[in-house]
């Protein structure tokens, strides 16, 4: 079964980076702009893994985990936090609030869709 | 990574974005929003723009938008104060941002020592706060995953490793499953997996869900340490581990073949989420109800070459439809005949269609405008003077082509009102006037034109100075008597500028007679005003679109020629009387009191056949720049329709008088005058350059063909 994979970002570049490494690995990836986007869409494709960004308008990444980690469905699903920081509290953070783990960015291809595989047994 | 160049330009639009809501926050920071709303926003543009900037290793720009994302940090967190020194530096700090995107979108390098001016500038705000260097570790490199964990054991491999291992709730709560990791590790190697149950609560007692399974393994193999805590990264902390070298390399002899499926962790992921979660239920709730107001309006981006073909097919339409209509008024039909009232509902909806497609290519004035922000702030800087922009009416959309031909004069005119329209902060004080200057720029609709206006408050036009100026470069007669308007009109002449005398600003080599040649080449006109210890205000006046206008169809000398309605006042057919015959060629019409000059729009554009001269002439009142009014001489008014524009500039270079053609309804090409040049024409030898007579007359022929 295709790994379906939620991407969140509010950069649009990004999403495009993030949609197309996934897309080249044979991975769905659905994207949302914002968390508040993503919680809805997270609600609506069940997705097998959730790459968020952190820094974002009306919803941040911290949000998005606890929503969907305090949330009603699917509340184990992975969740990967994309960051520019790789700031130990940062990470910390984003896992005291219950990210599975983080991607750096810049990221490469490779190392994404590996954490990618990692966290979602998806085979290689 | 070689992300597709799709995606480059994807980022670099995005910049665009980005940049303007920066400028955006910055401006509303610098009057005085602090609102968390304010201040995140403009950190998530500079953070976005490293982001991005990251995925296309463009190291110089990670660099300084890290630096300054770490000064943005320092103010939303409340360490750093948002003195004016410091909001001074992120407003400059942003402009060097879009220079160093500018750049990179060139495939450009900046000056290092620019960047590092900067640099140096935002280090200084943070002053000794120790969080810059902490910050500092990641971004100048591109390692990707950093694998923070010690010496690189290469030089002593052991021959394997024991891994105790036992996930604690968190470890389920966070979407780890206890299986993928045992199969990480074995993927490394052959490895034997033990089952540890020592840790298993008492399944009576209170603590029956507390995960208690544990797992030792044992790899074989000697792969690095590294690799095996790259697979445990995630989890450290969320379990006990142990990761150990195996000293007596017990290789197993075989693989156990148990590993293929690891045991299922025994209290599965689902069982401790809702107790671990309970307390974060509202954010789920406060998550749905946002979701419920959301909605940026979606749009779509779509290739410029495209609207534009499809706005050429749209005036191909008008065409076409103008051509049926003539036809059928050839006909002769009955107002009321179906045909005709088809042809009426076909116009109607060719116009819909026109406007809808205009539409597209408009843009706000916005983020124009908002560049200026950064003309003055440079210019303040260059002259010395104190200065502050206020902007309104930035939702006034305006033609894409337009808004891109009217930044260089804008920026000038910018320049300009800093350089010479305002004084200097002392000057001020002395007039009673604040120190810091206003510049305001504006934009707004009015009856079909797009009205831009640039107002300082200095001190005004010194007209004594510039008819002086103007006497000694010649442009002017020595004893010419000027009324304030003509002086102010001066400065658009070609040849004079103030500037020499000021500053460095004037090194531009641009002076207001190129401005205004860049409004007129769009169709518009400037225009002054300026009241002295008050200030001078440009008025500029364009054009909704490029495209198409209403025209009035008119005949001169035997050809058919077009007068753009937005500069016709009135059509007059003067008495005998009205006309006043001045000097050998010149007259004036005289109306309701007023001595107007008259123009022979024949004899200006060179046709010298004083045969096509009809013997009652109509003449169009037209205003020209400086609210000057003149009136044209026409053999005949025809019509008033909606033309098409064909620009002549490509095919045949600029004609004095002219500003672009149309091909009318019965499919004659027909030149749009351009009364502004025509009435300069006449105003003297200062005024234009020498029209081209021959050609312009050889061009009417071929056209005619």
């Amino acid at each position: 079964m295709t790994v379906k994979v939620l991407a969140i970002d509010d950069s649009r570049t990004i999403r495009s980076l993030v949609q197309k490494v996934m897309e080249d690995a044979g991975f769905d990836c659905i994207c949302a702009e914002d968390g508040v986007d993503g919680i809805a869409r997270f609600a609506e494709v069940a997705p097998d893994v959730v790459i968020t960004d952190i820094n974002m308008p009306n919803m941040d990444g911290y949000g998005v985990i606890s929503s969907i980690r305090g949330g009603e469905i699917n509340q184990s699903v992975p969740i990967l936090v994309l960051t520019t920081e790789s700031a130990d509290h940062l990470k910390a953070r984003a896992r005291a609030a219950g990210a599975t783990g983080w991607i750096v960015k810049p990221f490469d291809d490779e190392t994404i869709v590996s954490v990618v595989r990692r966290v979602t047994g998806a085979a290689g | 990574m070689a992300p597709q160049s799709s995606i480059r330009d994807t980022f670099f639009e995005e910049c665009e974005d980005l940049l303007e809501a920066l400028a955006e926050g910055l401006a509303a920071m610098a009057d005085g929003a602090r609102d968390t709303d304010t201040v995140n926003a403009v950190f998530r543009a500079v953070h976005s723009v490293k982001g991005g900037a990251g995925a296309f290793a463009l190291t110089d720009l990670v660099a300084f938008a890290h630096r300054f994302e770490t000064v943005l940090d320092g103010v939303r967190s409340g360490t750093l104060d948002l003195t004016p020194e410091v909001m001074h530096t992120m407003q400059r700090s942003a402009d060097h941002l879009a220079d160093l995107v500018e750049a990179a979108r060139n495939e450009d390098v900046l000056p290092p020592d620019v960047s590092d001016a900067f640099l140096a500038n935002l280090d200084q705000c943070l002053g000794a706060e120790p969080e810059s260097l902490d910050m500092g570790d990641t971004p100048f490199d591109f390692a990707v995953i950093p694998l923070e964990f010690g010496d690189d054991p290469a030089p002593k491999e052991p021959a394997g490793h024991v891994i105790r291992f036992r996930p604690l709730q968190q470890l389920y709560a966070n979407g780890h499953d206890p299986a993928l990791l045992i199969a990480a590790v074995h993927a490394l190697g052959p490895c034997e997996v033990a089952l540890d149950l020592s840790a298993l609560p008492d399944w009576d007692g209170p603590d029956a869900l507390t995960p208690g399974l544990g797992w030792t393994l044992r790899l074989a193999g000697r792969e690095s340490e590294t690799a095996l805590q790259e697979i445990f990264e995630f989890v450290e902390g969320l379990c006990e581990l142990d990761i150990s070298p195996l000293e007596d390399a017990p290789v197993p002899a075989d693989p156990l073949p148990s590993v293929a499926a690891p045991p299922p962790p025994a209290p599965g992921p689902e069982a401790p989420s809702p107790a671990a979660s309970a307390a974060q239920k509202p954010d789920l709730a406060a998550g749905a109800e946002a979701g419920e107001a959301r909605g940026p309006k979606p749009t779509l981006r779509v290739d410029l070459d495209r609207v534009d073909r499809l706005i050429n097919s749209v005036g191909e339409l008008i065409i076409n439809q103008a051509m049926i209509a003539q036809r059928l008024q050839d006909m002769a039909l009955a107002p009321d005949d179906d045909v005709s009232l088809h042809v009426e509902d076909y116009r109607l909806l060719a116009r819909d269609i026109q406007e809808a497609v205009m539409a597209i290519r408009a843009q706000p004035v916005k983020p124009l405008f908002q560049r200026m922000s950064r003309i003055l702030r440079e210019a303040a800087e260059a002259t010395g003077k104190s200065a502050r922009l206020v902007t309104f009416g930035e939702n006034t959309e305006v033609d894409k082509t337009v808004i891109e031909r009217l930044a260089d004069p804008l920026t000038h005119m910018i320049r300009n009102a800093v350089d010479h329209g305002l004084e200097g902060p002392d000057a001020r004080r002395a007039a009673g006037k604040d120190g810091t200057g206003t510049i305001r720029l504006g934009a707004a609709h009015r009856s079909g034109s797009v009205i831009i206006t640039i107002r300082d408050d200095g001190a005004g036009l010194n007209r004594p100075r510039i008819l002086d100026i103007a006497r000694r470069k010649g442009l002017v007669a020595p004893d010419a008597d000027l009324a304030d308007a003509e002086i102010d009109g001066l400065l658009f002449l070609p040849g004079f500028s103030t500037a020499s005398a000021v500053s460095n600003l004037s090194g531009r080599g641009v002076g207001l007679d190129v401005v205004r040649n860049a409004v007129t080449a769009l169709g518009g006109r400037i225009s002054i005003a300026s009241v002295p210890g008050q200030g001078t205000e440009f008025t500029i006046s364009l054009p909704l679109t490029l495209a198409v206008m209403d025209g009035m169809v008119v005949s001169v000398a035997g050809q058919t020629m077009v007068v753009p309605i937005t500069s016709i006042l009135e059509t007059i057919r003067p008495a005998p009387g009205d006309l006043h015959r001045v000097g050998t060629d010149d007259s004036l019409l005289s109306i309701r009191g007023r001595f107007i000059p008259t123009v022979d729009v024949a004899r200006s554009l060179g046709f010298t056949d004083p045969s096509a001269r009809a013997d009652f002439p109509l003449l169009l009142l037209v205003e020209g720049e400086n609210q000057s009014q003149c009136a044209l001489v026409v053999d005949a008014v025809h019509d008033q329709r909606q033309v098409v524009i064909k620009g002549l500039d490509s095919n045949y270079g600029q004609v004095p008088g002219v500003s672009a053609a149309t091909v009318l309804g019965d499919g004659q090409i027909a030149l749009i005058l351009d009364p502004d040049a025509i009435a300069a024409h006449r105003a003297g030898p200062a005024a234009t350059a020498a029209p081209r007579p021959s050609l312009f007359h050889a061009d009417v022929h071929h056209g005619q063909h």
